[in-house]
């Protein structure tokens, strides 16, 4: 293609990528490092049906002239970033020093936000990526041996979870694991425990929501994987089987390196994707026990409290989150293309 | 095309819930009106008469998650939402985002006729209406007092006792219920906790927090023993499951709002044994401090700032209409503690009524207590599971407090 072609070509999605991608991000970083002014309060009496009290109140004349001053806010630099609701650098230098051993800083570690979430949030990663490609391998090549006249049904029946809305999907699994819920009776009566209750313990929770997301993404990965099973050349196949390779061998050697590009494509989507895990913490009401830097992120800007250089600051650090997840995955892919 | 198009917006106007049944003029007879608030039924009814000036477009959105929509949805110019129904906690974060406007020019030309004590003033400028006041008491179940010979408990340490006794019997597994929802919810009921133990949430004059104290311990010890008669999900249930809990039977003891309940008492949703047995008590205490474990509240409407004043008459006189005397009859009388003319106190109110009288305190409207409110919500939640200690729960809440207060300029 010529330069001039490919230029004209590219245009409206660089366009785009520039407005909607990189502006806001720029946004972002700007936001997360000034916060709002400081508040001028005053003192008032407020009267209503239980009696007239004296109490604060925000003077919102002295903050619009604050805020006409300088719009933005007050520039705080990496403040937000390192407080103990983010990074929490002094909390950590302080649980460092003050640690009877490696066990006592790790659990107060975890008890600052920002690592209980990023524990949880890589956990999560790291069990629902592989499992959901693993499955949606495993279901590709059931499905694809099926005969034709099956194969559109059952194709249609492993999408589903993909197709149902992820909170609505939540949610019905929410009430099927309730305690007086059809599976939560069931694993009740399996353990023999009639007060064992799924929602009431952590590493339950986890659980369900890691078996819930492998359920979830799961489908992605067949129906990607059951599209490269199309392309796997049946002469090497065929040659194999003469060679006396068994079916496994097959697999092992002619299908999985074939797959390999896509495999990495998909584990760089899910990558991203598990890493920014939000759903299900909120449908299965799992804030007690699991959080996410998403759910900070929403938290902080659906309050009433409205955190906005909080929530922005959370956000850049998911994006430096996932650029390091990913790194590994990009470089590779880098080596294997970059060069022809 | 055409008639695809109707239906579309047919269902577009039924999702926003606008009723439209019984028109008639309320004063001004065109603008925009669209509700934001809670849901639960007072509510409803208010929407639903201010729905019926004529005339008027009236919107209604009502959901649990009013807050987390409220602020955002009036921020914009012209505001989405031209009206929030709000209780004293919240009006806060309205009032400390700048949008809602005072109302004293509506007032002295549409609503003459609100009696003094409705309007909520803040610094000598009618801010809100009030149309209700609420609290949360004790909701018990006569028939299994009765059956156990158990006193109706006046203190949080009764309710243990008796949460003990009805276990033992075999009757209730988890007797106890709460809505002890992480998050808001569990929040508030520390709220209430903290302060029937006799604590003061900031340093005085200051922003500065100060729970981390005897109270605060006294406060989550208290809440943990209960817990422990809970069913065990109860971290995540908010007031509307802890009703259902309560429906279905399962529970004979609970704090629980005023404003809900009438619908425990309806003969909807529940077996007779429950609904007829079902009986409300006052406010309870906590430990020998003498005050009660329980916040009053007022719940009232707001006008946008960010809207013309045409809609801000509009919305005015709409919101008005949804709570004036007419709106009462037979149902809706016992829906809450109505502030308006004609109201007859019905005996499912009662405790809202000995909550008042026993001089509880109202919920505090501080302009960083919804921050605090938070912080509290997000960490009280391990030390209920046994995970840390109540003093760690406590400075954990001191230091979230802090850093967000801090961000939003209120701490230097």
């Amino acid at each position: 293609m010529k330069h001039k072609t490919f230029f004209w070509f590219m245009i409206p999605s660089l366009l785009a990528m520039l407005l909607f991608i990189a502006m806001p991000i720029v946004s972002v970083l700007i936001q997360s490092v000034y916060a709002p002014h400081e508040q001028v309060i005053v003192e008032v009496e407020n009267c209503g049906p239980f009696g007239c009290e004296t109490s604060t109140a925000v003077d919102q004349d002295a903050t619009r002239e604050l805020r006409e001053a300088e719009p933005l806010g007050r520039f705080v630099g990496n403040d937000i970033y390192t407080d103990r609701n983010h990074l929490a650098t002094s909390q950590v230098g302080a649980a460092w020093s003050s640690s009877t051993g490696i066990g006592d800083f790790i659990s107060k570690l975890l008890n600052l936000p920002f690592y209980g979430a990023l524990l949880f949030t890589l956990t999560y990663t790291a069990v629902v990526t592989p499992m959901a490609l693993l499955f949606g391998f495993v279901i590709a090549l059931a499905v694809n041996t099926l005969p034709k006249l099956l194969k559109g049904p059952m194709i249609f029946f492993s999408l589903l979870p993909m197709i149902v809305t992820p909170l609505i999907g939540a949610l019905i699994l929410f009430w099927m694991i309730d305690a007086r819920g059809v599976l939560g009776s069931f694993i009740q009566w399996i353990a023999n425990d009639p007060d064992l209750s799924l929602k009431a313990s952590t590493p339950l929770t986890w659980a369900m929501l890691m078996v819930y997301g492998i359920w979830s993404s799961a489908p992605f990965a067949f129906v990607v994987y059951y599209a490269g099973l199309q392309t796997v050349p049946d002469d090497t196949l065929e040659s194999a089987m003469i060679d006396g390779a068994t079916p496994f061998e097959r697999i092992r050697y002619v299908v999985l390196p074939h797959l390999l590009p896509l495999t990495t494509f998909m584990a760089l989507i899910k990558i991203m994707d598990n890493f920014r895990v939000f759903e299900p913490i909120v449908s299965f009401n799992a804030a007690a026990h699991a959080q996410s830097l998403s759910y900070f992120i929403f938290n902080d800007l659906g309050g009433e409290t409205q955190l906005l250089s909080s929530s922005a600051a959370t956000s850049v650090l998911t994006i430096i989150g996932v650029s390091i997840l990913l790194s590994p995955v990009l470089v590779r892919t880098w080596r294997d293309y970059g060069k022809s | 095309m055409y008639q695809f198009k109707k239906a579309l917006l047919t269902s577009a106007f039924l999702l926003g819930g606008s009723v439209a049944a019984f028109a008639a003029s309320c004063g001004v007879d065109s603008g925009r009106v669209n509700i934001v608030g809670n849901e639960f039924p007072a509510i409803q009814t208010v929407a639903a008469n201010a729905a019926k000036c004529e005339g008027l477009d009236v919107k209604a959105n009502l959901t649990a998650d009013h807050q987390k929509i409220n602020l955002a949805g009036m921020q914009g110019d012209p505001a989405e939402y031209t009206t929030a129904i709000i209780a004293n906690s919240s009006i806060v974060a309205l009032m400390n985002g700048d949008v809602i406007r005072p109302l004293d020019d509506l007032v002295a030309k549409h609503g003459q006729d609100i009696p003094k004590n409705q309007l909520i003033t803040i610094d000598g400028k009618v801010m809100a209406v009030a149309f209700m006041a609420n609290a949360q008491h004790l909701v018990y179940r006569k028939d299994i007092l009765e059956e156990l010979d158990i006193a109706v408990p006046t203190s949080y340490e009764e309710v243990l006792a008796a949460a003990e006794k009805i276990r033992a019997s075999g009757k209730l597994q988890n007797p106890v219920g709460g809505a002890y929802k992480t998050g808001w919810n569990l929040a508030q009921e520390f709220v209430n906790m903290y302060l029937g133990a006799g604590g003061e949430f900031y340093k005085p004059g200051t922003a500065e927090v100060a729970v981390n104290n005897e109270k605060g311990v006294e406060a989550l010890e208290m809440m943990k023993a209960l817990s422990e008669y809970m069913n065990p999900d109860f971290l995540t249930h908010d007031s509307n499951l802890t009703s259902d809990e309560w429906e279905a039977g399962n529970v004979a003891l609970m704090n629980m709002w005023g404003s809900r309940t009438g619908r425990l008492m309806d003969d909807e949703g529940a077996e007779p044994v429950v609904y007829e047995n079902t009986t409300v008590g006052g406010p309870l205490t906590v430990g020998d401090s003498g005050k009660r474990a329980t916040t009053l509240w007022w719940d009232g409407w707001t006008v946008a700032k960010n809207i013309s004043d045409e809609d801000a008459e509009a919305t005015f006189v709409a919101m008005k209409n949804g709570i004036s005397p007419s709106i009462l009859d037979d149902e809706t009388m016992g829906q809450a503690v109505w502030m308006i003319d004609g109201y007859q106190p019905a005996p499912v109110n009662q405790g809202v009524f000995d909550t008042i009288a026993a001089g509880a305190a109202p919920y505090p409207m501080l302009p960083y207590h919804g921050l605090l409110h938070t912080a509290i919500g997000d960490n009280i939640s391990d030390f209920l599971q046994g995970k840390e200690s109540a003093e760690q729960a406590l400075s954990d809440i001191e230091a979230a407090y802090t850093a967000s207060a801090t961000e939003k300029g209120f701490l230097k």
